[in-house]
């Protein structure tokens, strides 16, 4: 034992190694299988688990040292935001319509993937991907958590935050995050990491995230930038175990090509759809721009999603198929789902509004092939139509996508005066969807998708109305009723902006400040 | 060749590493954004432990690093010393 | 612009959520624990089943034979959302990183009597792998748990676990070398002294009631493992025989067990409260697991305590019984 002086100095892969991928060991009391039982059905086949190789190698006394630094920072700032009223700087009260479709739109699936991660973290046989997943599902509970407290000051000041998490369930826009999520966990814990460790947090999550977050600061919304970016030094180790999980699952073994290039042409076209709400928020809620819907598609999508996929050429992995739908999508996507927004405004928990003069003519700079020929001269006639009294609230429910959900907005791929639609005829009933690739998707597994608990059909069939409604009765007002099921406050959470009580209330409360008593 | 990049918050914990990056990696452009410094660099770019010490006069560990990171691309290799990043095609 | 808002005094339109004021009494200041844990699951309209298993909701509160009117009665007595749960453990590494250093910079680890550190790598290095094991289960119990009240301290649990198992690697490395953790392995596979307990945990791993899983790994096998092993071999016996410094790098496994049984004996409590049924099916569980595991740990505190073992464990066992009882589940 008196070997001490010869012992021997672990760098940092070593010493990771030790650390992490001894612990683990075969089995001998209980079978394999039984002990990891979801490990084989995908029909992804592993040889060997120690081929894992981990990016990052942070031990756990390293993992807690630097998150308890990144927590006192963010939470000092978020206290300071609001001990000082922040939401006062921001740049005008519509910004905060941006933070209201996050809460309840993305913060719920933060939570999801906590638990997704701690599934998949027990669901695989092989020590460093377990690891991996774990302290990625514990970080999803930061970030979760972190939205929640960075906006409850938002909560407590505006309208439309109330009740996020019961809305994420409830309310028909949010079925779209929540479809794409329910999708990804209920799938084997293989699929799921391909779905969101890589088609989300690798290749799309940066279109989520930097431009939000630069919006907020460009917005004046400190706390939001700053839980923003604090989430984001979180997400650079969970894109590369994304990007490690594709790799691994490729290098094991040339069966798994076709089953892997399937998940990422879906999970692109998946997770690109609930960009949707992305798109939208980017080129028309924010009221001091950053960068268009476009030209962040083209900076983060075309030209970094593009060197990934050239990488990985060399294990025969092609580009998603779908970019190509995407391309000829992305002068239209913001426009058309806006315009639907501004429709259903009565039935939405943020508020509608048609954008300025000024804000126009940079649509128009951004999107020179589109905007002025199609969508301008929509949103300027339902202006007059409001000034005249006559704002329309479309009341009749739209027909939903089976696979995203999404309703039928979205026109044919070159063509934009032409709605896209597609059918699929399963076990005598008729299926309806967006697009080729949502068509697809359904088509590979249709058992999986017949279950989607369609908000539009759901209330057809009375399962969204408070308990003990009666819909027989004389006068009954189905959205009214609906708008209690989803605790949507008439007047007060959906309908325009203008004339709303946060527009009232953040006018009087700046003036306040700005002016003297 | 396809474009790595790196992208930190900016504030005075990053500037000396910026400015790391920037000397060890003279193909680097560095591109600030509200808040933020995106580095770019054609096929590869690489963060030197030695090259931040020798800026901030004490020791770092390159772990630091997560504390400030807002993004990256490209394949990652850590040592003790160095943070590469690359594609290979 | 920037302006000074300081000053202005502003009625806000509501304390909290509407979810957490349904929940606390109306809308009045709630805490950060309870806006970042109430209702943060969800609970209706899922949208598929799971593939890997579609007799369930993707959470179901039927995956456990314990039932709860309301799982948010679980209530973490520590209060830990992520941020509180993160400044918690890096004080307490920052400890542990000094005490490492202290025993190291001084060289006491070459100072303990050969004997005495034999004894401890034999004793505590095996361990690393039935932290593993805690890190598997909790992670299941996480995952497939209802509730975020019940399955939010689980993944934290499930970190710490690593994090001791990633402690004890590095005693086994300073009181030895790399070789020691193959030796420790080789032991945890074939020794005798450890059979009983890799089956313990083996068994564990294939339990499909996330309620009788943190039975038996919560409240059960740590609950008898840490005070024999930290509290009465390492702190008190060895302690005795010249191993303080080893008590200096258990530190962080000592201060942990005195917190997280707190959590452990509300959450026990909450369940047996319940209802009748609960409680006897606790009992059920509770005394079932403890006699597997103490019939484990027997030749693992024989490693230590040779003769001694027997009425060591047995005082250990009366110890559990009695918090247990506390808890209401009488044993």
């Amino acid at each position: 034992m008196d070997m001490q002086v010869a012992k021997k100095k672990l760098g940092l892969k070593e010493k990771y190694q030790v650390m992490t991928r001894g612990l683990d060991w075969e089995p001998s009391y209980q079978k394999k299988e039984d002990i990891y039982p979801y490990a084989s059905y995908e029909g992804i086949k592993i040889h060997d688990w120690d081929k894992w190789e981990d990016p990052f190698r942070l031990t756990m006394d390293a993992y807690w040292k630097y998150q308890a630094e990144k927590e006192r920072k963010l939470y000092a700032i978020i206290d300071a935001y609001a001990q000082n009223n922040g939401h006062l700087n921001v740049t005008d009260a519509r910004y905060i319509n941006t933070v209201k479709l996050f809460l309840t739109g993305v913060s719920p699936l933060e939570y999801m993937a906590h638990r997704g991660f701690a599934h998949a973290g027990r669901a695989f046989p092989g020590a460093g991907p377990r690891v991996a997943c774990l302290m990625q599902s514990l970080d999803e509970i930061r970030h979760a958590q972190t939205q929640i407290h960075a906006l409850s000051n938002f909560n407590k000041h505006y309208n439309g935050l109330h009740d996020f998490r019961h809305m994420h369930d409830r309310v028909w826009y949010l079925s779209v995050p929540k479809s794409f999520f329910d999708d990804a966990v209920t799938a084997g814990p293989f699929e799921f990491m391909v779905a969101i460790g890589f088609s989300f947090e690798y290749v799309l999550t940066n279109l989520l995230f930097v431009p939000f977050v630069s919006g907020a600061a460009y917005n004046g919304d400190m706390g939001t930038m700053t839980f923003g970016f604090s989430a984001q030094s979180d997400e650079a180790r969970h894109m590369t175990l994304g990007l490690e999980v594709i790799k691994f699952i490729l290098e094991q073994d040339p069966d798994n090509l076709p089953i892997v290039q399937r998940w990422i042409d879906k999970w692109t076209w998946r997770g690109y759809r609930v960009l949707t709400l992305v798109a939208m928020m980017m080129d028309y809620m924010l009221p001091k721009r950053t960068m268009s819907w476009k030209e962040a598609w083209e900076v983060y999508f075309e030209e970094n999603g593009g060197a990934l996929f050239k990488d990985l050429a060399r294990y025969g992995i092609t580009m998603p198929r779908c970019a190509e739908t995407i391309a000829l999508e992305k002068d239209h996507l913001s426009h058309q789902a806006w315009g639907t927004f501004y429709n259903y405004g009565a039935a939405a928990a943020f508020h509608t509004w048609v954008p300025e003069k000024e804000e126009m003519d940079w649509l128009a700079a951004k999107y020179p092939q589109s905007f002025d020929k199609y969508y301008r001269p929509r949103l300027e006639f339902w202006r007059e139509q409001a000034a005249k009294g006559n704002r329309f609230y479309n009341k009749t429910l739209p027909m939903l996508c089976q696979t995203c959900q999404i309703p039928m907005l979205f026109t044919e791929p070159g063509d934009p005066t032409k709605i896209c639609y597609r059918e699929v005829d399963y076990q005598g009933s008729k299926y309806h969807f967006c697009s080729d690739h949502c068509k697809e998707i359904f088509e590979h597994e249709p058992e999986k998708y017949v279950q989607s608990w369609l908000p539009v059909h759901q209330i057809y069939q009375g399962s969204c109305f408070p308990e003990g409604t009666d819909p027989s009765a004389e006068g009954f007002d189905p959205l009214a009723a609906v708008l209690q099921y989803y605790h949507l406050e008439f007047g007060r959470d959906n309908l325009d902006f203008e004339g709303s009580e946060d527009q009232k209330n953040f006018d009087l409360w700046r003036g306040q400040a700005t002016k003297n008593g | 060749m396809s474009t790595v990049f790196i992208a930190l918050q900016a504030n005075e914990d990053t500037r000396p590493i910026i400015e790391a990056i920037a000397a060890d990696n003279p193909q680097a452009r560095i591109n600030e954004a509200p808040a933020m410094v995106k580095i770019d660099a054609e096929g590869r770019l690489t963060v030197r432990r030695a090259s931040i010490e020798d800026r901030i006069g004490r020791g770092f560990d390159l772990q630091e690093l997560h504390i400030n990171l807002i993004s990256l691309s490209g394949n990652i290799d850590e040592t003790d010393d160095e943070l590469t990043l690359s594609w290979h095609a | 612009m920037h302006i000074d808002l300081r000053t202005v005094s502003i009625k806000p339109l509501r304390q909290t959520f509407d979810h957490v004021a349904r929940r606390i009494g109306g809308d009045k200041p709630a805490s950060r624990y309870q806006e970042g844990t109430f209702d943060l699951q969800a609970t209706a309209n899922f949208h598929y089943r799971p593939t890997w298993d579609p007799q369930h909701e993707i959470f179901d509160p039927s995956r456990s034979a314990i039932r709860m009117a309301d799982w948010y009665a679980f209530k973490d007595p520590r209060q830990f959302y992520y941020g509180a749960y993160a400044l918690a453990r890096a004080k307490q590494q920052d400890t542990a990183e000094g005490n490492f250093d202290f025993v190291e910079g001084r060289g006491l680890a070459d100072e303990l009597p050969a004997a005495l550190r034999d004894t401890v790598l034999k004793l505590l290095v095996p361990l690393r792998h039935v932290a593993w094991g805690s890190n598997m289960n909790n992670a299941a119990i996480c995952a497939y748990g209802y509730g975020t009240a019940f399955t939010q301290p689980c993944v934290y649990q499930a970190m710490d676990q690593l994090g001791i198992a990633q402690y004890l690697t590095r005693i086994g490395l300073l009181l030895g070398d790399v070789d020691v953790l193959d030796e420790a392995k080789a032991a945890w596979m074939d020794d005798g002294a450890w059979q009983g307990l890799r089956r313990y945990v083996e068994d564990s791993f294939v339990l499909k009631d996330p309620f009788e899983l943190y039975v038996a790994q919560n409240v059960v096998l740590d609950g008898l493992l840490y005070p024999l092993v930290y509290e009465t071999v390492i702190d008190g016996v060895l302690s005795a025989r010249g191993g303080t410094a080893v008590a200096m790098l258990t530190r962080f496994m000592t201060d942990w067990f005195g917190e997280t049984r707190k959590w452990v004996d509300a959450t026990v409590k909450t369940a047996a409260a319940e209802s009748a049924d609960n409680k006897a099916l606790l009992e059920k569980w509770i005394a079932r697991w403890r006699d597997r595991a103490a019939g484990a740990l027997l030749p693992v505190a024989r490693i230590a305590l040779q003769e001694g073992a027997d009425a060591v464990l047995a005082e250990v066992v009366q110890q559990f019984n009695a918090r247990l009882a506390k808890a209401g589940v009488a044993l």
